[in-house]
């Protein structure tokens, strides 16, 4: 996979991952011309097409467009899975996920992703072993931010 | 001041500037802009006092504030005074500025700044970290947009880590060695070792991310595609036991189990398989398996059995498994889901070439998709009929061809009408049927169709003598009904100057004859003259079809009227021709007949462009020059000036060697031709052939070496050795050309007896002045050492006045590096080759 994107039915960007290295122009470029492509196709057509010289995979779940751009090897229905996978696992960790969790805990999005897929491929095919992972970053994370006392914030102890 | 009070002011400055706000409260805000003016300002504003926040060095907050600044960079607001922060966060010893540090470093750091750099040592400290969630951040960012320079120096701990017995962190070291090695593919023999016993883990993580790695290298290298040959066995193992193995629930998808892990040890299977016998052997009954049991009502099956087609497809599997391929392919045909409709014509399309009886079974299902609601779906469909259309089945599918062409976008128009003219071309059962078929194109799709088509289908047309009577009775019909379409009017004007005699005479077989009189017919011509759709073109084209008619129709002093007239035209082009005309009837009036007569049959030009030539049957986008194939060798217009020069002496050539394109008007040709047949020898155009170029626009020009053996009937004229010099041995064998028995068809057949391969390899030949040559385009440009292959080549030599046939030819070829050039003579025809 080179890069992922998720945008809403407005063509607002809510998640962009590069596997490939590209100037920050050139991302936005990609985005918006794909994000139109994408936009512009009819519900009933179907979730393949091909852009530039690569292989677009997208799908969309309720308001949000997943979208894939695939390489000429790869598998589409195959991506068509991943695609679902990552949905699934969204919707596990925030329960019955919806446009606004993945607006508001973006960063959340993008933990979960990095232990799904690293460097463009899935790195674990159980759903069950990603969230556990998830869960213990989670549990890190909290541990570290032990309450600090007022004395300590203001940095006289 | 004293440390402590120092602090203690530091302190207090803190405690009077309010804490950054939070992330979630920060994106709330944003949200409630109501313009983009509006959010551009609470941005900016929010920007500003991240960067004072930036500046002071805040470590507690750091953290917030890149999280906040990706945000808005995700917006597409710039974020590049957060990039130093990320590694700062990175460096840090907290779990959670880690996250968001490597977080910010993956979406803000970009490789080509050496600020990334820096990153280095960090992540090499974290890839040595007691905790494996950070071992796993470092190697997710690495894996995912390490630089070659990080990946040379942090290869060794990926390495490391990719022995260890961890499997969480076993999986992301695996896909990691597959970015070192995409990076830095030197580096790929170092991970060798670690490979070893990757497959005998139990964990599905870590043997899919292996199989993964696995697949990288053999791609990259052909002694790792042999070493690893021998996990065929283990890998067939593994497959079945996700197969046979009930249900679990940990990696089950619909019932299937795994799918992820079975479409990659299926792909690593098809990479291994590849022209291997042995390894292809080993494969099939898992693959007959595979093929047959897995479950094909929901998509996660079917991705799985696409995977498994491609893989039959691309291995030496026996010829049962093949055709149970193509039935599967056939069978998604049928299916509701569009996905799976487009999947299978793309991997019809993939295979039409060397399976191509099994695909013709699923013909008419092929030919239904074309009218699909679908854009993807219905190219693919049209590119994969034209692969099919044969013989056999010509008018069936031209049939449900032409009607797709009324019916498609415009953007199909083009290429349809090239592939039907092209399979027109080659498999017309009946002039009469190829002649109607051109004419449904051009008044259907007649504005699409490709200009370099004008040319083509008036060499057609002239050739199908008994035709051309009913051929101009309905070209001259389709202009009374629309005249806008220039592609038939062209053709129409260049058929009613040439046969307008018959027109008016009424001597239609095919047909019943209309009754039309000159007058109607110069009616018609002077209307494109003046008509607003009418391009210059096209107005060129009926200027002299009407100049034409002169010697064709009694009423000449209209026509002169009209030739007259132009002589003052704005259009420098229908002036030109206006007053060289106008000459033509006062000066050179004596000559006039002679050079109006009607046109002799025409042979078929060089077919050119061998830089377009594409490997696939049927893709019918001849613009495109597909960049996955390089351009075989085209021998520029200079080459042609070589020769010249090294004829010499009395032999003028005719030369027809593969020339780049030119993109000729059609008038220009019209005019060259007009020129060519002037009998005082005046100006001859520039060494112009004197048949119009066929512009290179269809693809399988190349090819159509084919379909010329069709009409061709060995003779028993002996072959010959051409030339034998230096390990290079030229073979000439000869067919005659039916129905032209003057035209010779001589096929190069080039050895190469030494021990290197002779590259670039690019033969040329010149013929006297009265012979007429045409070279065909090369099968390759590469002739094997040591006799093990030959390039052929066609050439056509038309010899009206039945001389002895002498050739010169000169070689150019590349051997062990260097080049290598020869000129030869060819004196040693046989006489049964040009009597």
């Amino acid at each position: 996979m080179q890069f992922m994107l998720l945008f809403s039915r407005q063509g607002k960007l809510r998640l962009q991952k590069w596997y490939v290295p590209l100037s920050d122009k050139e991302k936005k470029k990609i985005t918006r011309e794909l994000v139109q492509t994408v936009l512009a196709r009819k519900p009933k057509m179907c979730s393949f097409l091909e852009w530039r010289d690569l292989k677009i995979v997208y799908k969309r779940y309720a308001s949000l467009y997943f979208c894939c751009a695939i390489e000429d090897q790869d598998n589409e229905l195959i991506t068509l899975e991943i695609i679902h996978r990552y949905v699934e696992l969204l919707d596990k960790y925030f329960g019955s996920v919806c446009e606004l969790d993945i607006i508001f805990n973006f960063e959340k999005a993008y933990f979960i992703l990095d232990e799904f897929l690293l460097g463009g491929e899935a790195q674990e095919t159980s759903k069950k072993n990603v969230l556990k992972a998830i869960e213990q970053a989670d549990l890190l994370q909290e541990d570290a931010e032990t309450p600090r006392s007022v004395l300590e914030e203001i940095g006289l102890t | 001041m004293s440390v402590d009070d120092s602090s203690h002011f530091l302190a207090s400055l803190r405690l009077r500037m309010p804490a950054p706000i939070r992330l979630r409260e920060l994106i709330r805000t944003i949200r409630t802009a109501r313009t983009q003016a509006e959010e551009r300002e609470m941005i900016q504003k929010e920007c500003a006092a991240i960067r004072s926040s930036f500046r002071e060095e805040d470590n507690t907050y750091r953290c917030r504030n890149v999280a906040k600044l990706l945000y808005m960079h995700m917006l597409g607001y710039p974020a590049h005074f957060g990039q130093l922060e990320c590694l700062k966060l990175i460096a840090s010893q907290k779990f959670t500025d880690k996250r968001i540090g490597y977080l910010g470093a993956m979406l803000l750091l970009d490789e080509r700044q050496d600020v990334h750099l820096l990153m280095t040592n960090c992540i090499k400290n974290d890839l040595n970290h007691s905790t494996q969630y950070v071992q796993g951040l470092a190697l997710c960012t690495l894996g995912c947009m390490g630089s070659s320079e990080m990946c040379r120096d942090l290869a060794g701990e990926v390495e490391k880590l990719l022995k260890t017995s961890n499997s969480y962190l076993r999986k992301k070291a695996a896909l990691c060695a597959v970015h070192v090695i995409r990076k830095v593919p030197e580096l790929m023999e170092m991970f060798l070792p670690a490979t070893k016993n990757l497959l005998s883990e139990k964990n599905h993580g870590v043997l899919h991310t292996s199989v993964v790695l696995l697949t990288e290298m053999c791609e990259r290298s052909p002694d790792m595609l042999a070493h690893f040959r021998k996990l065929v066995p283990q890998l067939v193992r593994i497959l079945k036991n996700l197969i046979m193995s009930g249900y679990s629930p940990e990696h089950d998808v619909s019932g299937i189990s795994d799918p992820f892990l079975q479409v990659r040890i299926l792909r690593l299977l098809r990479i291994l398989g590849k022209s291997d016998d042995d390894s292809s052997e080993a494969m099939n009954d898992i693959l007959a398996q595979v093929a047959t049991n897995t479950e094909t009502s929901k998509n996660v099956g079917n991705a799985i059995l696409y995977e498994t087609v491609l893989t039959i497809m691309d291995i030496k599997s026996e010829s049962g498994l093949r055709v149970l391929a193509i039935n599967i392919l056939g069978r998604f045909l049928l299916n509701n889901d569009k996905n799976i409709r487009y999947v299978a014509l793309t991997s019809l399309l993939k295979t039409v070439q060397t399976d191509h009886n099994a695909v013709q079974r699923h013909r008419s299902t092929i030919v239904d998709c074309l009218k699909d609601l679908d854009v993807s779906i219905k190219r693919r469909a049209m590119e994969l009929s034209f692969a099919l259309v044969n013989g056999n089945n010509i008018r069936g599918m031209m049939k449900e061809l032409l009607y797709f062409l009324d019916s498609c976008d415009p953007e199909f128009k083009a290429d349809c009408a090239s592939g039907v003219f092209l399979a027109a071309e080659k498999y017309a059962p009946s002039k009469r049927w190829h002649i109607d078929t051109i004419m449904r194109v051009l008044t259907t799709a007649g504005s699409y169709v490709r200009d370099d088509s004008v040319p083509n289908l008036i060499q057609l047309i002239t050739n199908s003598v008994e035709m051309h009577a009913y051929t101009v009775q309905r070209l001259y019909k389709a202009l009374l009904d629309d005249i806008s379409q220039q592609p038939l009017v062209q053709v129409a004007s260049w058929c009613i100057g040439e046969y307008g005699d018959l027109l008016v005479s009424g001597q239609c077989e095919e047909e019943e004859p209309i009754q039309v009189t000159e007058d109607e017919v110069l009616d018609v011509l002077e209307g494109l003259l003046v008509s607003n759709l009418s391009t210059p073109v096209t107005r060129g084209y009926s200027l002299t079809a009407i100049m034409k008619l002169s010697t064709r129709f009694s009423s000449v002093n209209r026509i002169k009227k009209v030739v007259s007239i132009y002589g003052s035209s704005i259009d420098v082009e229908l002036q030109q021709r206006a007053v060289e005309y106008n000459a033509l009837f006062k000066k050179y009036d004596h000559m006039r007949p002679a050079l109006l007569e009607r046109m002799p049959i025409m042979e078929k030009s060089a077919t050119n462009g061998p830089t377009e030539i594409v490997q696939t049957n049927g893709e019918t986008e001849p613009s495109v020059v597909e960049p996955k194939h390089p351009p075989l060798v085209t021998q520029p217009a200079n080459q042609a000036n070589d020769l010249l020069v090294l004829l010499g002496g009395n032999d003028v050539p005719v030369i027809q060697t593969t020339m780049p394109t030119k993109p000729a008007s059609a008038g220009g040709e019209l005019l060259e031709l007009l020129g060519d047949l002037s009998l005082s020898g005046g100006p001859a155009p520039a060494p112009a052939p004197s048949v119009p170029t066929s512009q290179p626009s269809f693809l399988l020009d190349g090819l159509s070496s084919q379909p010329l053996f069709n009409d061709i009937a060995t003779a028993a004229i002996p072959p010959m050795t051409a030339y034998n010099k230096n390990g290079l041995k030229i073979d000439f064998t000869f067919e005659r050309a039916n129905p032209n028995p003057n035209i010779a068809v001589i096929t190069i057949h080039a050895s190469n007896s030494t021990e290197a391969d002779m590259t670039d390899f690019v033969f040329q030949a010149a013929v006297p002045k009265t012979f007429q040559l045409q070279l065909l385009s090369p099968s390759s440009n590469v002739v094997p050492a040591l006799n093990q292959g030959t390039v052929t080549q066609v050439i056509r030599v038309l010899n009206p006045q039945k001389q002895q046939l002498r050739m010169r030819i000169k070689l150019t070829y590349t051997l062990k590096g260097s080049p290598v050039q020869d000129l030869a003579e060819v004196n040693n025809f046989p006489p049964q080759s040009w009597q």
